[in-house]
Parts: C-alpha cells; sequence; structure tokens
C-alpha cells in the first residue's frame, strides 16, 4: 500500500471524521483507519443485533418487528442546533448533499412533576404553563432584554453589564422565580448543573441567543437530527474526505504505532496494519487508540437506550422530542436528558420509539438515578444500557505529533464536539478553521463540463 | 408545443473491483468523454445526467465509491435508498469477475430489494480482436450472461473507451424502473416519511424535493 501521508486518522468518530474530510478537502493526503468494521467508533447507530451484541450479548433479545437494518440505534444520544456550529459545517462543506435532516417536533422541560414545552420567544411565554400570570410578563421582559441586548447601545443594558454582572444577578433583577430559572438555564442555555448562575451571564446570555434563533430556524424545535441516525454524519464527512482522495481502511486494528526520537522527544512517525506500514508525521485519533496518552476526567455518564411501542405521555402524540429533567427538580446535580425519535427519522421500524436518557453519574446504583426519567416514558420494550467514562488528552499533541478527541460528553447537543474540532484543527494546521464553501451541484457540474 | 415530463431523480451507485473502469464509464456516460490512464477519482460527490426514455426522462445522481471500496470500507449510507445499481468488472480479470459476484451479494444485503441492477463486462476494445485461442478476454459473454441471469440482472459488455454499448446501459437500467419509485426524488417517500424534510442551506421547510426544478 501506499506508504507516505500527510495525516494518518485512527477511529471514524464525528471528530475524526470531520477533520479527515476539511484536511483531505485542503490538500492533504489523509489515511483514515478504524479497527471496527463499522463507521463512527463511539459516535454510530448500531442496528439491531449490533445493538444487542454490544449491550445485552448473552440475553435473548425480545421480538421486534422489522429488519435488522431498520434500526439505527444511536450510542451517543445528541440533537443538532438549527444555527449551531456543526449545522454550519455541514453547510459549509457541502455535506448537506449526503444527509436529510428533520426537525424535531418538540423541546419540553421538567417541572412539579409533570412536563411543558420551553416557550422559545414572547408569544409563547405568555401562553406557557410553566409560569403564572405575573411570572409571565417578568419573562416576557427578559426575553425582550435578550433578543434586544446590544453591545453597543447602553441603552438596551439597562444598567447591566453580562461581563461583570452574574447570571443570577440579571434573573433577579427581572425578578424571575427558581422554577423560572431553571428552564432558562437549564432547557435554553443547556447548562446541565447551576454553576453557571455564579459565573458571569455573557456565556448565557449567547447560549439563549444561539436556542432563540435555531427555534426561529424551522419553528417546531431548536434540533434538526439526521435521517437514519446521527451515524450519518460520520459517514458523510468520511465520503467527503474520500472524493478529496482521502484513504479509507475499516476492519483494520493498528499493530504497532512507529515513534521517532527527533531532538531527544519521541515523535509519532507511523503505523502498522495488516497492510503494511504507513507513515505521516501526524495522528488524529479518538482516546481509544492511545489509552496512555487520555486521562480520565472524573465524570461517567450512563445512557439508556429504551425500545417504547408509544409516543411519550402528555405530548399529544409528538413523533419526537427533546425532555430536560433540570437537577433542582429531582434532587440532583446534573440534568437528565431524554431524546426521542421514531420512525419519521428512519431509526426504527414504524410503531416503535427509541428514547434514550442520559445523565453524569453521581451515585452508586446509576440506573436508580434515571427512574425520573423512566417514569415519564411509560411501558418500556426494552432497555439497554450502557456506562462510559469520559476521557480527555493530557497533552496538546504539539510535541509529539499525536492529537487526540476528547470522548463525547452527556450535553445534549453537539457544541462542545464543534469546540473540541475547532481546538484539534488550531492545533494542528497553526490556524482557526475558517470554513469556505465548496462549489454546489450545479456549479460542480458546470466545472465538470469544462474539464472534460 | 410539447410538455416534457419533469425529470425524476434516480440514485445510481458504481459498484466493482478498483481499476475495472467505473468512472470511465460514468465519465463517457455523462460527458462522452474518456481519459487514458484516468487517475483514480478524486474531487467529485457525484455526476448527474439526464437520459430520456420514450416518454420518460431520468436524471440519473450518479454515486461513485471514491476509492472507499478499496479496502472494503464502503459505507451504508452508500447503498441507501439507491434505486440502480452498476456492478462492474473487467472481462481481461477473471479476479474482477469474482468480485462483481461478490459485489451483487452485498447489493441484495444492504440495498432495498427493488433496486435494478446491471453487471456490466468492461473493456470490450481490448478484446475486439481476439483471436479464438490466446485472446486478452478471460471471462467469457455465457460467464456473465449465466450470473445475470441467476441473479435477475441486466447484462452488457461495454467499452468506455470507443463508447460501445455504453449508453445501452443507462437506458435499459432506466426502463426497468418502475415509474412509481422514481417519482419523490432519490428516496421513496414511503420510506423515509416524505414530509417535514429540512434544507439547512435555506430557512424554510421544504416538504419533500418533488418540487425542486429539474432543469
Amino acid at each position: 500500500m501506499d506508504e507516505n501521508y500527510d495525516v494518518i486518522v485512527l477511529g471514524t468518530g464525528l471528530t475524526e471524521c470531520v477533520l479527515s474530510g476539511i484536511l483531505s478537502v485542503e490538500g492533504k493526503k489523509v489515511l483514515h483507519i478504524d479497527r471496527q468494521d463499522f463507521y463512527g467508533g463511539e459516535s454510530a447507530s448500531l442496528n439491531l443485533s449490533q445493538l444487542y451484541g454490544k449491550f445485552k450479548p448473552t440475553s435473548q433479545k425480545p421480538e421486534l418487528r422489522g429488519r435488522d437494518r431498520d434500526w439505527c440505534v444511536d450510542l451517543i444520544p445528541k440533537f443538532l442546533m438549527a444555527n449551531g456550529e456543526l449545522t454550519n459545517i455541514l453547510v459549509h462543506t457541502d455535506v448537506t448533499r449526503y444527509i436529510e435532516f428533520k426537525q424535531i417536533s418538540g423541546s419540553y422541560v421538567y417541572r412539579g412533576g409533570k412536563i411543558s414545552k420551553v416557550p422559545a420567544n414572547e408569544t409563547e411565554a405568555l401562553k406557557s404553563s410553566l409560569m403564572g400570570i405575573f411570572e409571565k410578563r417578568r419573562m416576557k421582559g427578559f426575553l425582550e432584554f435578550i433578543q434586544n441586548y446590544d453591545d453597543d447601545v447602553p441603552s438596551t443594558h439597562q444598567g447591566l453589564n453580562l461581563d461583570s454582572n452574574t447570571m443570577d444577578e440579571v434573573y433577579n433583577y427581572f425578578r424571575l422565580e427558581s422554577g423560572t430559572k431553571d428552564f432558562i438555564g437549564h432547557a435554553m442555555a443547556l447548562w446541565s448543573t447551576d454553576d453557571y448562575l455564579k459565573e458571569v451571564a455573557r456565556p448565557t446570555y449567547e447560549r439563549i441567543i444561539l436556542y432563540v434563533q435555531s427555534v426561529a430556524k424551522y419553528g417546531k424545535s431548536p434540533y434538526i437530527y439526521p435521517l437514519y441516525g446521527l451515524g450519518e454524519l460520520p459517514q458523510g464527512f468520511a465520503r467527503l474526505s474520500a472524493i478529496y482522495g482521502g484513504t479509507y481502511m475499516l476492519d483494520t486494528p493498528i499493530d504497532e504505532v512507529l515513534y521517532k526520537e527527533v531532538d531527544g522527544v519521541s515523535k509519532f512517525d507511523g503505523v502498522v496494519t495488516k497492510e503494511g506500514k504507513a507513515k505521516a508525521p501526524i495522528v488524529i485519533a479518538d482516546p481509544t487508540y492511545f489509552p496512555e496518552k487520555v486521562k480520565k476526567t472524573g465524570q461517567r455518564v450512563i445512557r439508556a437506550m429504551c425500545i417504547l411501542d408509544h409516543t411519550i405521555p402528555g405530548t399529544n402524540d409528538l413523533d419526537s422530542i427533546q425532555i430536560i429533567i433540570p437537577q433542582n427538580q429531582v434532587g440532583r446535580k446534573h440534568d437528565i436528558y431524554i431524546a426521542v425519535v421514531s420512525d419519521v427519522h428512519c431509526v426504527v421500524p414504524k410503531g416503535y420509539y427509541l428514547a434514550i436518557v442520559s445523565t453524569i453519574i453521581e451515585t452508586d446504583s446509576p440506573h436508580v438515578e434515571l427512574e425520573p426519567a423512566f417514569k415519564l416514558l411509560g411501558s418500556r420494550v426494552d432497555t439497554l444500557m450502557g456506562i462510559a467514562d469520559i476521557y480527555e488528552p493530557i497533552n496538546d499533541g504539539t510535541s509529539d505529533g499525536i492529537y487526540i478527541s476528547k470522548s463525547y460528553d452527556a450535553s445534549s447537543h453537539f457544541e462542545t464536539t464543534t469546540d473540541d474540532i475547532k481546538d484539534l484543527y488550531f492545533r494542528i494546521t497553526g490556524k482557526p478553521l475558517v470554513l469556505t464553501k465548496r462549489p454546489n451541484a450545479e456549479e460542480e457540474e458546470a466545472n465538470a463540463g469544462v474539464a472534460a | 408545443m410539447s410538455f416534457p415530463n419533469p425529470a425524476t431523480s434516480v440514485k445510481l451507485v458504481l459498484l466493482g473491483e478498483a481499476a475495472v473502469g467505473k468512472s470511465s464509464l460514468v465519465l463517457r456516460f455523462v460527458s462522452n468523454d474518456f481519459q487514458e490512464n484516468k487517475e483514480p477519482t478524486i474531487g467529485a460527490a457525484f455526476l448527474t445526467q439526464k437520459c430520456t426514455i420514450g416518454e420518460r426522462t431520468i436524471k440519473y445522481e450518479i454515486w461513485d465509491t471514491a476509492g472507499q471500496e478499496r479496502f472494503a470500507s464502503l459505507a451504508p449510507m452508500y447503498y441507501r435508498n439507491a434505486q440502480a445499481a452498476i456492478v462492474v468488472y473487467d472481462i481481461t480479470k477473471p479476479a474482477s469477475f469474482i468480485k462483481a459476484r461478490h459485489w451483487v451479494k452485498e447489493l441484495h444485503e444492504q440495498a432495498s430489494k427493488d433496486i435494478t441492477i446491471a453487471l456490466v463486462g468492461n473493456k470490450y476494445d481490448l478484446v475486439e480482436d481476439d483471436n479464438e485461442e490466446d485472446g486478452l478476454r478471460k471471462v467469457s459473454v455465457e460467464e456473465g450472461k449465466g450470473l445475470a441471469e441467476e441473479e435477475g440482472l441486466l447484462f452488457f459488455e461495454t467499452s468506455a473507451k470507443t463508447s460501445y454499448n455504453v449508453n445501452d446501459v443507462f437506458i435499459g437500467i432506466g426502463s426497468k424502473i418502475p415509474e412509481t419509485n422514481a417519482g419523490n426524488g432519490a428516496a421513496p417517500a414511503d420510506q423515509t416519511g416524505g414530509e417535514g424534510r429540512i434544507d439547512l442551506t435555506s430557512n424554510s421547510v421544504a416538504a419533500n424535493r418533488a418540487g425542486e426544478c429539474a432543469c
């Protein structure tokens, strides 16, 4: 096989595939390897036999309709923010040509034992059952402040300073109740703990803006989701990489990592696989390929994939929703997330629903921690649970040429993943990631015509 | 005045061992061109070409493997909602014919069951002047036909170099694709729940892609 590359990428998770795609488009010669025989690594969507093979290898799986591949169950439950950075990357790389998206039909928050729709604008706030009549007016005032805030126009600041006032001070200025703070901070700004209250307001302000703008984009919720599951995302970026010359080898374990000494420092030099030796000055890898070069963050995530044969009670039979259970509401330190998708997203056969429940573990009996979520789901056909440690690299890779991604965290969206992608790109290339639009289908056709 | 039918989109995937001429075949069909010693496929996401068959116009969205077949690393996405496939082998290379059997099997497992498949033995130009005994041809017409009949495939021998039979492959496939299948863009609505798909490049909800301008 070809011996020398600019970059070797190990693992076909989303982070690795996005970087592989972008670097290939930029003209780098990329070799992309995965030890497993499917795309996606930790961010894959599994068919039924892969799923039961991974989570319940010894037990009999229940009678389920549909073919094996009619099931695409995400290992990491996340949604894309319609106006978020991953959407931006998809559009700029034109990977949208391979993947179709649908909206998630609703965004809900748990409060006082039941779930309600998260109001995303002033009109919805006035109709929401989450607040009493006076609180609704205060919420309306708060949302207007957020929407109208302009750094350059002091009159829109109402005497507040986003860079010195804490978020709690901003809430208190608008005299918002603690329950209202809960759903703004957790269901709109999507913080999973209450730490943000004591920090300056700007990051929370930015997150609320992202939420509001994402809702405004398509209407029903701020979230979008790819048909056939999240596993399509790494596949789409892998295809981008391949059409720009990237070489793909799945089902190829790494037999040996090669190093060379440069000025007394051991640097990455290449890998040995069943296909032979491949060399490159740089490797990008997920944490499983370099266990000695990553550390546990201390956070552990529990994820439960629940197969249902009904919609979530109290949601007017919506085909897909996100439910956030703010930590305060159930006496916890971290929120519990529920992501529900169905056959309209082509991830289960008709009549089934997938609810993936996740949270950061706080006790010695993590499955019990998910009980408040299970209560909301009603009866379950089957439940598969997995616990994962969250890893991050020990070094930034600049000295040994080994650039390692972070594990996918417990957050409900991809914003932290795209932060990691941009950070890795900067460390690898020394410049910030600037996305330039690829020619679209018609332009490409025209160019092909000229070349011929 | 005539009213041409709107073109119906058909996703067509190419399969076959490396260097059997998959890209050359498409290049010949799409731009009636052939390049000797063509580099492996780079930079083309997929090519499109319209094909008129009687009353119908079919717009092929042709997906090349982009080299992902080389180490058996084609993604499920590649086969997803493909309504047609061309499995290519080189009639001078027996190993490529064995590989073609493998791809046909793979299609039966991975693709939708009503996919239209054409088996194509390429590089006919190399054997045109063959003697009976020691020619370059290593896979006989009968072997090709046999496999095609066994598996219910269309069968052609082609030359991307001379363009022999190339258009016939695409016309043959087009006339075999059921009308109902090709009505709603590359993805049949009954499989993908048609409505509510969104176009990330615009700000509005597109009901489906059938309304797209086909020109």
